[in-house]
């Protein structure tokens, strides 16, 4: 159950079937060893509540469970063992699982997340003692580098080598960091990895420590994921009592410890060296590399940062090896890759891939395709500093290198579908929204630069644009590129310059003829009803909170133009299609 | 300097003891000051300002970097919407203005006039499945609609009254 399930009241459904199978229980119809497990987030999110029912090893699944169905499930299912059918999941849910390879994910779904045993019982913390106990810290850099594990938090640094930097610097005392500031506004990976299988992550970060030589790790996670906080919390004290964090764990000498920082909602702070001193207390400003953390971090001492993905992989890469791991994936990009897919597409959720999967089998055969049987346009990757691929780009690979030659990256994991109906200046005008706004102000291109692209997309997408608007847009976004201080400055512009290269005639539809071909710009629409569809039912007169419709009962009704808000209400309510936009 | 009830007076004494067994760490303060009052009062920064002898310029620097710290008091009800990636393609603008305009709050306010409720913005909840999401008073509403929240927020408004 990760937060979609919440949203749609997993809870709900977890205790009515608690309380179901309690009466059944105390009726002793029920045998034991039939146990509610509660687990992280399936994947497929827009299915939720999804429930598995397992039964002398026969596995079912219900999808859209909601409390009031759980009676049924309980009486038919569990007491007189006739599945229901109509509810369990359809082909959707075989398709959406058929291309995914599931590694951080695999247990996620499988391990109740409340509970160390439950995780122990899956050979949890083996990777931590084999290393502990048979491993120089040397061997275990040098498996993370034959497996080819490059960093998930955005920039592809391969993890052995950032290791093994930090490993040789002498010093009495280092840091590890676990990066789960998630600041991608429309991704949600770091979170349903550490809600559905913390301790991974916290196995990660041990393993980390140990070879590199630190005592000492925080997480740095957003205070916005109540949740995954108190998972995390409950996960590192578990594990505190089992010996697994604190002095001389199991009996090797090694002694490390967790400490949980909650971050204060500033996506600049993800970036390194500000979430640094963020923890240290200040304002979280970034600083000029170098001296990169791992020579000088957290309170001047070496620090490694990985992200919560990077460093969940790692248990399972000592487990089943470095040869394993580097079995997936494409010849630079190693191993699997989660992506949080969402947007206009059918099956919207959690999915890990391997490296080099093409985006058209993400989209269609794992996602379904568009939802509502509209046109693709644009797929969006590496959140606001990453770029949208357009339709002819479908067969494109999805590993670092390839979207990086395409303008865009594989960034932290958000993939954001877009279909005919989304504006490609709006869209970049959401993301320049989005960076201008973080944008810490330390250093002018970034201050300026994305205020200034920002006030030109506005005025475009206002029907004020001027002809050399797009011109002065190139420039400024490869200036502010070029000079910017931190990656969130380098990369801002990203959005603008890959709208350009593939709509540009958005753009120039936009300037010239002052229209919104996909018709989401408000002030380039007009709202008219058709009187031929009209039956003049009055739903849009109520709905309209302008007042700008008239019309009597039955009688084609019309927008006064002059008060309409263009807020679109009417086009939404009516239930005949009458209302049309232009 | 400081009028409070012995109990708060407590709870800031806590928190400033905290502080000083801990490593100093000033957001943490401020973490810990916004959730006993809601947000962080003027006259408890200067109180801290005085026992850490920091100036409050660093509080202040620090309280309006992140956007987690609210210097003024919130509505007794929150209303947040996403408006991450997923909710914007999603139409969470919409919800935006239509709550704007159903709580009558012009330009940057986001409390209404008499502190009933405070209408807030935030970049991805990580629920982008159910976009747009909005939160009304820490419950999660998945797949919102204008019609919806307009019910939502008439019901608060009318079980006030
Ligand atoms: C503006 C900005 C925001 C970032 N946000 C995140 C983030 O939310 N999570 C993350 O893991 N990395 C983020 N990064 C990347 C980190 O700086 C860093 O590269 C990463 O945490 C290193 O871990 P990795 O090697 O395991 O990927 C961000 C970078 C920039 C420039
Ligand atoms: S590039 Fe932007 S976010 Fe980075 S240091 Fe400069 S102003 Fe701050
Ligand atoms: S974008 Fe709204 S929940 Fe992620």
């Amino acid at each position: 159950m990760g937060p979609g399930g919440i949203a749609s009241s997993g809870a709900d459904v977890i205790s009515t079937f608690e309380s179901e199978l309690k009466k059944v229980k105390v009726d002793a119809l029920i045998e034991e060893g039939c146990s509610l497990h509660k687990v992280g987030c399936f994947g497929l999110c827009s299915k939720d509540v999804l429930v598995d029912l397992e039964i002398n090893g026969n596995k079912t699944t219900y999808q859209y469970v909601k409390p009031n169905m759980v009676q049924r499930i309980v009486q038919e299912h569990i007491i007189n063992n006739k599945p229901i059918l109509e509810w369990t999941t359809d082909e959707d849910y075989q398709n959406f699982y058929k291309k995914q390879v599931k590694v951080v994910l695999s247990d996620c779904g499988k391990v109740d997340y409340d509970s160390i045993d439950s995780y122990i019982s899956i050979s949890g913390y083996r990777a931590t003692e084999k290393v502990l106990k048979t491993m120089s810290p040397e061997e275990v850099i040098e498996d993370i580098k034959k497996s080819g594990l490059r960093g998930r938090g955005g920039a592809g640094f391969p993890t052995g080598i950032k290791w093994e930097a930090c490993r040789k610097v002498e010093s009495q005392q280092k840091y590890i960091i676990c990066n789960a500031d998630e600041g991608d506004p429309g991704a949600f990976m770091d979170r349903a990895v550490i809600e559905g299988n913390p301790h991974a992550v916290i196995e990660g970060m041990i393993i980390g420590a140990y070879a590199i030589g630190a005592d000492k790790g925080y997480v740095y996670i957003r205070a916005e994921y109540p949740l995954a906080v108190e998972r995390l919390t409950l996960a590192i004290n578990q594990a505190r009592k089992k010996g697994f964090l604190g002095k001389n764990i199991s009996d090797t000498g090694f002694s490390f410890d967790i400490k949980i920082k909650l971050g204060a909602g500033a996506f600049v702070c993800g970036e390194e060296t500000a979430l640094i001193v963020s923890i240290e207390g200040q304002r979280g400003m970034p600083r000029a590399k170098p001296p990169f953390p791992v020579y000088k971090g957290l309170w001047g001492k070496p620090t490694i940062i990985n992200n919560v993905e990077t460093l969940a992989n790692i248990p399972y890469i000592i487990r089943n090896g470095a040869q394993w791991y580097s079995s997936y994936g494409t010849e630079k990009s190693k191993g699997t890759k989660v992506f949080a897919l969402t947007g206009k597409i059918k099956n919207t959720g959690l999915i890990e891939v391997p490296m080099g999967i093409t985006l058209r089998e993400i989209i269609y055969d794992i996602g379904g395709g568009i939802e509502g049987g509209k046109a693709f346009k644009a797929v969006q990757t590496g959140g606001p500093s990453g770029g949208c691929i357009p339709v002819d780009m479908l067969d494109l690979n999805v590993d670092y290198e390839s979207l990086a030659k395409a303008g865009s990256i594989v960034g932290s994991g958000g993939m954001i579908v877009l279909d005919e109906d989304d504006c490609m200046v709006n869209v970049a005008k959401y993301f320049l929204q989005f960076t201008q706004s973080e944008s810490c102000g330390k250093c002018v291109p970034c201050r300026i630069g994305t205020k200034r692209l920002l006030e030109i997309l506005d005025r475009i997408t206002k029907g004020l644009g001027k002809v050399d608007d797009i011109e002065i847009l190139e420039k400024l976004s490869s200036d502010v590129k070029a000079t910017s201080l931190c990656g969130l400055g380098q990369t801002a512009p990203n959005p603008v310059i890959s709208t350009l290269k593939y709509f540009r005639d958005e753009y120039e539809t936009h300037i010239k003829d002052k229209k919104c071909p996909a018709k989401v710009c408000k002030d380039l629409l007009t709202y008219f009803i058709m009187e031929a569809t009209c039956t003049g039912c009055v739903a849009c007169m109520r709905a309209c909170p302008a007042g700008a419709i008239t019309g009597e009962k039955k009688k084609p009704h019309v927008i006064n133009q002059e008060i309409c808000i263009k807020c679109g209400a009417c086009f939404d309510v009516c239930k005949f299609k009458a209302v049309e936009k232009e | 300097m400081l009028e409070v009830s012995p109990e708060i007076e407590k709870k800031i004494n806590d928190i400033l003891n905290k502080y000083i067994e801990g490593e100093g760490n000033v957001i943490s303060l401020l973490q810990d000051a916004q959730e006993t009052f809601g947000y962080i009062p003027e006259n408890v920064v200067d109180w801290f300002s005085k026992k850490l002898d920091i100036p409050e310029s660093r509080f202040f620097g620090i309280a309006t970097f992140y956007a987690q710290f609210h210097l003024k008091p919130r509505g007794k009800n929150i209303i947040t919407a996403c408006c991450g990636t997923a909710c914007h393609v999603k139409g969470s603008e919409k919800l935006i203005s239509t709550a704007s305009r159903e709580l009558n709050l012009k330009g940057d306010e986001d409390t209404t006039e008499d502190g009933e409720i405070t209408f807030e913005k935030v970049a991805c909840l990580g629920t982008c499945s159910m976009a747009p999401v909005v939160i009304i008073n820490k419950k999660m509403h998945g797949k919102m609609t204008t019609e919806k929240l307009a019910r939502e927020i008439k019901s608060i408004t009318k079980a006030k009254k």
